[in-house]
């Protein structure tokens, strides 16, 4: 029963991040896009906790958490912007903030 | 065991599949939610259970309350009533409960007396994560509260309605 392969770890890591870029790139919708962008956070996050795991040292999961509270602090801030977005322009669509000036 | 870390990557890869061609954002949420789960399934195997047990408390705990928050706080009025009607079909939380039924089944067969992966992994807890944290990463860990800080204070900042315009709404 041996461990699961690095390289597995990684292209689950891989799948996740290209999954939630495409996510950003076609998505209009600016929830959509925070989502994705968790989505990324959280596939880099697993690139690191599987290095760490294969070596059997505590860094990768150290950096996990940092990642962590990265995500958390960009979410906060990202759904007060959306909220702000929605109260300027009564629509969720990225391409509204275009119309900004100033 | 290694079946295990399998299934719960698939379950991770169509349920992050579901929540990118989701129209309504709820549904995704709880695609997300069942993602971030399969995520944390693929943590423990890999002898991370400290980091497992982070990411089902902060990601699908804390961060996904705080998106149904926006969201609720964004669908005000009529078009809330037709979603509420709608949540009530099965067809909607028919998807994300059969993946997390899949991924409970594994809990339950992981964590089964005798087949813990402590025996073969090299399970990295709690106690040398946090020993590291606050050992060689003492700075990151100052400057990540400086970074929650100054969302804190953004998020207020942003968030605060504009009394003079009048303008709130929404």
């Amino acid at each position: 029963m041996a461990t699961v392969p690095l390289e597995h770890s990684l292209i689950l890591a891989a799948a996740l991040f290209v999954l939630g870029m495409a996510g950003v790139l076609a998505r209009r919708n600016v929830v959509f896009v925070l989502m994705s962008l968790e989505i990324m956070l959280n596939a880099a996050g697993l690139a690191f906790v599987a290095a760490g795991s294969r070596w059997a040292q505590p860094d990768g999961q150290a950096m996990f958490i940092f990642i962590l509270a990265m995500a958390a602090a960009e979410v906060s801030v990202g759904l007060a912007l959306v909220l702000l977005l929605y109260r300027r322009f009564k629509t969720l669509d990225v391409d509204a903030a275009s119309k900004m000036r100033g | 065991m290694n079946l295990a870390f399998y299934i719960s990557a698939a379950v991770a890869v169509v349920a992050t599949l579901m929540v990118i061609t989701r129209a309504n954002a709820v549904h995704a949420l709880l695609y997300l939610i069942v993602s971030l789960l399969a995520v944390a399934v693929v943590f423990y195997m890999l002898g991370a259970p400290f980091v497992a047990a982070l990411e089902v408390l902060i990601y699908a705990g804390a961060v996904m309350v705080l998106f149904i928050f926006a969201i609720m706080l964004l669908n005000l009025g009529p078009a809330t009533v037709r979603q509420e009607r709608e949540w009530l079909r099965p067809r909607v939380w028919a998807g994300p409960a059969l993946l997390a039924v899949i991924l409970l089944a594994e809990v339950v067969y992981i964590v089964g007396p005798g087949r813990g992966p402590a025996q073969e992994l090299p399970t990295v807890g709690a106690r040398k994560v946090g020993a590291a944290l606050f050992g060689p990463y003492l700075v990151g860990v100052g400057l990540a509260s400086l970074v929650l800080l100054a969302a804190l204070v953004g998020a207020y900042h942003l968030g605060r309605r504009e009394r003079p315009s009048g303008r709130g709404g929404a």
